[in-house]
C-alpha cells in the first residue's frame, strides 16, 4: 500500500481517507519512509520534523474519526518552501544567514492551511532568499533533478518542485518573483502554478522583490493546483497588497468551464534561444488546443521579450536591496564573531552570511537606487514595468489566456551555468514578464525530450481569472498521460 | 555690522494612538524593555506593515488645525540607512509627496510685561509628513542595548520655513505648536519622553542681506527651554566667529543644556545616501473630500481664536486669558459656569485663581474638583447680588471647594448673609465707637483713616455679616450726629 501512495495526487489521497482506507498517520509514515529513502540523493528537504508531522496526522485522524474532518486538505502533508514561516519550524531561506532561525509565527499561507488540517512536512530547499533559477545558490548545498540526478531541478523552488515529483510529497508551497515556480515545475515534469499578484497574502513569506512575490502551488495535478489555491487564496489583513476579490470553489469550478478558449500564441516565445525539441512539444501541444476546437491566436509581445529581463532585474534587485537589510545580524540571524562594532557586526555578518547570487543582487539594487541613477534605472523600469503590464492587457483584449513554452531549455547540468550569471537569469526569460504584468500563470507538464527530461507548457491567464486558467490547464492534461510518469529514483 | 539670525526648526511629534504606525501592537512609553513587539516590529522574515488609520487621521488632524493643504493621495517611500535602533534598517517615511504642505503657526511673543499681550506672528510651515519612529539605544562600557519598544511609533516631523529670527520666537513657536497638538488630541508631547523633540537649523547675516549664512544644525535640545537657551548661544556663537574674522563651518552641533555649551558632532550623516523609493509593501491611500469633512469636525478652536473672543465675548483682562486658555477643560470649565450666570470675569478669577490655587494644593486634577461650574456661578451671583461680601465669599469657597456643598446652602447654613438690618447695625456701630473713643476722636479732628479702627470693630463683632457699605453709612452717621 505504503508504495503505492507516494505518486497519488492530493485529491485521490483525500479520496482514500474519506473513505477510510488510508489513515493520515500511514499516510505521513509512507512520505517519511520515502523521504528517508530517496532525499539523500535528491536532496530536497533542508529538514523534516517528522514527530511534528505525525502528531498532526494523529489528531486529523481522530477529526475525521469523529466525523469532524475539515475538508479534503485534512490529514494531508504539504511541504514548504523554506521561505514560508510556519510556527516553531526553521525559517533558513537556504541561508547562512538564517541558518539556527525559527520562525516564531506563522504565515497567513500557514494559518491557513493548518485550518484547513493540512499538515506542514519539512522545509524545502531553494536559492538563498529565492535568487536563482537551480537551487544550487543555496547554503545547504543544491538539490538534484529526480529525473536525472546530475541536472538541476530548477529554482528558486527547486525544493519543492523536486521533492514533489520524487514522491516524497503530494503538494509543496513555492515562491514565484521571475519564474521560480512555474520554471522548476517544468523541470520537473510537474504542475506549478503562481497567482495573480494579490490573490495570496505574502505576510510571512521572507520577501525578495515585494511588487513581484508571489506564494503558489506545485502538485501532480491541475486539479490539486486547485485544491490547494482555493485554501490559501484571499483577501488578508496583515498584507496591503492582498486583494478584495471573491474566491471560488476552484476545484469544483474546473469541472463547470468547457471551453473552448481563444488562445494567443506570443510569437516572440518561440524565437532563438529555445530548444527545437521545446518548441515541438508545445507547438503539439497548441495542436491538441486547435483540434478541440479553441481558437488560436498569433499574438506579439515586443516589449516584453526584448525588456522584461533587464526591467526585471533592476526592480527585483532595487526591492531586495531594501528587503534584505534587515539581515543584520543585531536581532536574528548570523552575526559575525569577528565584529567589533555596529557596522563591524554589519559588514561582516552580511559578507559572512550571503551568499555571492545575494551579494550580486543587493550590491546591483543598491546601485539602482543610488543618487543620480535612481531616475534613469528604477524609474524607467518601473515606466516600461507598466507599458509592459498594458501590453499584456491588450493582448487579453481577444484572449483568454498564452499558451507558449514555461522554459527555453529543460534541465540543464548541475554547474552548467553556475558561473554564467546572465546566461542562469535568461532561463526564466518566459516566465519574468508574468511577475511583471502581475498575471497567473502556471507550467503544466507536456512531454519529454529525447534524453527523458520533462519539458512544460506554460499557460499565462487574464488578473484574478484563476478558474479559467486551471480549466484551461485541466484539459490539457485530461487528453495526456504525462501526469502519469514517475522519475525512477 | 549687525546681524541677524535666521533659523528654521524640524520639530518632531509622536502621534497619540493605540497602537504603531504598521502593526496592532500598542503604542505605550515606560514598559519593560521590548514588550510592545511583534514580527513587524522586529522586522523578522516575511513580517509586513500594514497602515494604522488612525495615525493618518491624526496627522491630517493637525494638518488642517495648521492651514496645511493636505495631499489627495497618501504614499510612502523607504528610506534606507543601517543603524541598530532601525529593525528594518529602512524607515517607512514620505519622501516627495508629505501628507501635508505649507500652513503655519500663529505664536505670541513675550510682552512688555506680564499682564501685556506680546506681538502675534505667523511661523510658516514647509511641509509635515509621517514616518515611523525608531528604537532606543542604550551605550554601555562593553556593550550597547536596543529597544524596541518605541520602534515603529508614529511620527511626524514637522518642517518650517527658515522664517524664525530669535530663540523667543522659537520657544513661542514650540509653545504653540505644543499646546495646539495637545489640545486637539494629536499627541501629548511629553518632551520628557521623548514625543517631542525638536532640532534647529540656524545661520546669520548682516541685517538687510538677503543671501542665507551658512547654517549650522543644532541637536539634542530636549526641552522647550534648551531650544531657547541654545538657540540663543548658537547666535551669539555664530556672531563671535564672525566678528572676529572667522567662518561658520556647515556641521552638526550637540547642545548641553545643563552646561550652556555646543560641540560638533561626527559628521557621519553628510554622506548618506538614503536611496528613497515607494515602499511596495503599501498601496497608496486616497484622502477624499468626506474623509477630511469627518476630521474637520472634530477640530478643536485654535489656541489664539479662544483668546481673542474671550478678550472680546467675556472682556477677559489679558493675564486671565493667558492663564485659561492653555487649559482646554478649564476653558470650557469657565464657559460653562459664565453661560449659568454672574460676571464672566468674577468667575474667570475664582476659576483662574482660587479654584487653580486649591487643587494644586490638594494635588488635584479639575475633572476630581467636588467645585462645578455652578458653584462658582452661584458664588458670583452671591457676591453681586450682596448676599455676602467678597470676604466671605472666600470663605465660602473654601467650603465648597472642600464639601461641594451649594454655596447658597453654605451661606443659609452658617448664617452668613449680610446683616442689612440697620438697628442691629447702629447697636454694633455704636458699641464699637465706644470701644474706640480715641479713634472717633481722630475721626472728628478730620483723620479719614481712623474710621477703620471702628469699622472693623463692627465686622469682628458681626463675624463678617456687616453690609461694609451700610456700616460706613452708620459710622459717619453717628459720629457727625
Amino acid at each position: 500500500m505504503a508504495a503505492d501512495l507516494i505518486h497519488l495526487p492530493a485529491a485521490a489521497l483525500a479520496a482514500l481517507l474519506d473513505a477510510n482506507k488510508i489513515s493520515s498517520v500511514e499516510l505521513v509514515q509512507a512520505l517519511v519512509a520515502r523521504q528517508q529513502a530517496v532525499d539523500g540523493r535528491v536532496k530536497a528537504f533542508n529538514s523534516l520534523d517528522e514527530a511534528g508531522a505525525l502528531a498532526l496526522a494523529a489528531a486529523a485522524d481522530a477529526r475525521r474519526a469523529a466525523g469532524q474532518a475539515r475538508g479534503p486538505l485534512d490529514g494531508v502533508p504539504v511541504g514548504f518552501k523554506d521561505v514560508i514561516a510556519v510556527a516553531g519550524q526553521p525559517l533558513t531561506c537556504s541561508s547562512k544567514m538564517l541558518a539556527n532561525f525559527v520562525s516564531p509565527y506563522d504565515a497567513t499561507v500557514t494559518t491557513k492551511l493548518k485550518a484547513a488540517g493540512a499538515i506542514p512536512f519539512g522545509r524545502l530547499n531553494m536559492d538563498e532568499f529565492a535568487m536563482g533559477s537551480s537551487t544550487e545558490n543555496s547554503a545547504f548545498g543544491p538539490t538534484a533533478n529526480p529525473w536525472d540526478l546530475s541536472r538541476v531541478p530548477g529554482g528558486s523552488s527547486g525544493g519543492s518542485a523536486a521533492a514533489v515529483a520524487a514522491g516524497e510529497v503530494p503538494l509543496a508551497l513555492g515562491s514565484d518573483t521571475g519564474g521560480s515556480i512555474r520554471q522548476p515545475a517544468a523541470l520537473c515534469g510537474i504542475v506549478g502554478f503562481k497567482p495573480t499578484y494579490g490573490l495570496v497574502s505574502r505576510y510571512g513569506l521572507a520577501a525578495f522583490a515585494s511588487s513581484l512575490d508571489q506564494i503558489g502551488t506545485f502538485a501532480r495535478t491541475v486539479e490539486d493546483a486547485a485544491l490547494l489555491l482555493g485554501a490559501i487564496a484571499g483577501h488578508d489583513a496583515h498584507d496591503s497588497t492582498s486583494f478584495r476579490v471573491e474566491i471560488p470553489d476552484y476545484r469544483a469550478e474546473l469541472a463547470k468551464r468547457k471551453g473552448p478558449w481563444r488562445l494567443g500564441v506570443p510569437k516572440e516565445f518561440f524565437g532563438a534561444g529555445l530548444d527545437p525539441e521545446i518548441g515541438a512539444a508545445v507547438q503539439q501541444a497548441i495542436a491538441f488546443y486547435r483540434s478541440a476546437g479553441c481558437e488560436i491566436k498569433d499574438v506579439s509581445l515586443p516589449l516584453t521579450a526584448e525588456h522584461a529581463v533587464a526591467v526585471y532585474y533592476l526592480i527585483a534587485t532595487a526591492e531586495a536591496s531594501s528587503n534584505l537589510a534587515r539581515y543584520d545580524g543585531i536581532r536574528y540571524g548570523h552575526r559575525s564573531a569577528a565584529a567589533t562594532d555596529a557596522i563591524d557586526i554589519y559588514a561582516k555578518s552580511r559578507a559572512e552570511g550571503f551568499g555571492e547570487e545575494v551579494k550580486r543582487r543587493i550590491i546591483l539594487g543598491t546601485h539602482v537606487l543610488s543618487s543620480g541613477y535612481y531616475d534613469a534605472y528604477y524609474l524607467r523600469a518601473q515606466k516600461v514595468r507598466t507599458l509592459i503590464r498594458g501590453e499584456f492587457l491588450r493582448v487579453f483584449q481577444d484572449c483568454d489566456a498564452l499558451l507558449s513554452p514555461t522554459t527555453p531549455t529543460a534541465a540543464f547540468k548541475l554547474g552548467e551555468k553556475s558561473a554564467d550569471p546572465l546566461a542562469m537569469y535568461l532561463s526564466d526569460i518566459y516566465t519574468i514578464g508574468v511577475n511583471l504584468a502581475g498575471l497567473p500563470g502556471i507550467s503544466v507538464p507536456c512531454g519529454f525530450t529525447g534524453g527523458g527530461l520533462p519539458i512544460g507548457l506554460q499557460v499565462i491567464g487574464q488578473p484574478f481569472q484563476e478558474a479559467a486558467l486551471l480549466a484551461i490547464a485541466r484539459a490539457y492534461e485530461q487528453g495526456h498521460e504525462w501526469s502519469q510518469c514517475h522519475p525512477a529514483l | 555690522m549687525n546681524y541677524e539670525a535666521v533659523i528654521g526648526l524640524e520639530v518632531h511629534v509622536q502621534l497619540r494612538t493605540a497602537s504603531k504606525m504598521f502593526t496592532r501592537v500598542a503604542a505605550g512609553y515606560g514598559e519593560p524593555e521590548n514588550t510592545l513587539t511583534d514580527p513587524v516590529v522586529l522586522a523578522l522574515p516575511g513580517a509586513l506593515p500594514v497602515l494604522n488609520k488612525e495615525a493618518l487621521d491624526k496627522i491630517i488632524k493637525a494638518g488642517l488645525m495648521l492651514g496645511c493643504a493636505i495631499a489627495p493621495v497618501c504614499k510612502w517611500d523607504r528610506k534606507n540607512y543601517f543603524y541598530p535602533d532601525s529593525p528594518k534598517n529602512y524607515q517607512i517615511s514620505q519622501y516627495d509627496q508629505p501628507i501635508c504642505l505649507r500652513g503655519a503657526v500663529e505664536i505670541e511673543l513675550p510682552g512688555a510685561a506680564r499682564n501685556v499681550m506680546g506681538e502675534h506672528k505667523s511661523i510658516p510651515l514647509t511641509r509635515i509628513h509621517l514616518e515611523e519612529d525608531v528604537g532606543k539605544l542604550t551605550h554601555g562600557a562593553a556593550d550597547s542595548l536596543v529597544d524596541y519598544n518605541r520602534a515603529g511609533t508614529p511620527l511626524m516631523e514637522i518642517v518650517t520655513d527658515p522664517a524664525l529670527s530669535s530663540a523667543d520666537e522659537a520657544f513661542a513657536f514650540l509653545t504653540a505648536l505644543r499646546l495646539s497638538l495637545v489640545q486637539a488630541g494629536v499627541s501629548d508631547c511629553d518632551m520628557e519622553k521623548g514625543q517631542m523633540r525638536c532640532d534647529a537649523n540656524i545661520s546669520i547675516r548682516p541685517v538687510g542681506e538677503t543671501k542665507l549664512g551658512t547654517k549650522v544644525e543644532l541637536k539634542n535640545l530636549n526641552s522647550i527651554s534648551f531650544v531657547r537657551d541654545g538657540i540663543a548661544h548658537e547666535i551669539r556663537r555664530q556672531t563671535a566667529v564672525v566678528t572676529g574674522g572667522g567662518a561658520i563651518v556647515q556641521e552638526t552641533r550637540q547642545y548641553d543644556g545643563e552646561a550652556g555649551t555646543s560641540t560638533a558632532m561626527r559628521s557621519k550623516e553628510m554622506a548618506h545616501d538614503y536611496r528613497y523609493f515607494p515602499d511596495p509593501d503599501l498601496m497608496p491611500v486616497k484622502v477624499d473630500e468626506a474623509w477630511l469633512t469627518s476630521i474637520r469636525a472634530t477640530l478643536p478652536e485654535r489656541l489664539f481664536d479662544r483668546q481673542r473672543r474671550y478678550l472680546e465675548q467675556f472682556a477677559l483682562p489679558y493675564t486671565l486669558t493667558s492663564v485659561l486658555v492653555p487649559q482646554v477643560p478649564l476653558c470650557e470649565f469657565f464657559e460653562e459656569a459664565a453661560r449659568l450666570g454672574g460676571q464672566p470675569q468674577a468667575a474667570a478669577n475664582w476659576i483662574a485663581n482660587d479654584l487653580q490655587r486649591e487643587l494644586a494644593a490638594a494635588h488635584l486634577a479639575l475633572t476630581d474638583s467636588k467645585v462645578r461650574p455652578a458653584h462658582i456661578a452661584g458664588l458670583v451671583q452671591l457676591v453681586e447680588t450682596g448676599v455676602i461680601s467678597n470676604n466671605l465669599a472666600k470663605e465660602v469657597f473654601v467650603e465648597m471647594f472642600a464639601t461641594g456643598e451649594p454655596p447658597a446652602a453654605i451661606v443659609d447654613r452658617k448664617g452668613l448673609r449680610q446683616s442689612t438690618d440697620t438697628g442691629e447695625l447702629a447697636q454694633w456701630v455704636a458699641a464699637a465707637i465706644a470701644a474706640n473713643a480715641g479713634a472717633a476722636a481722630e475721626f472728628k479732628a478730620g483723620n479719614e483713616k481712623a474710621l477703620n479702627p471702628i469699622k472693623g470693630a463692627v465686622m469682628k463683632a458681626s463675624k463678617g455679616k456687616a453690609n461694609p457699605k451700610l456700616v460706613d453709612e452708620i459710622v459717619r452717621k453717628l459720629l457727625a450726629g
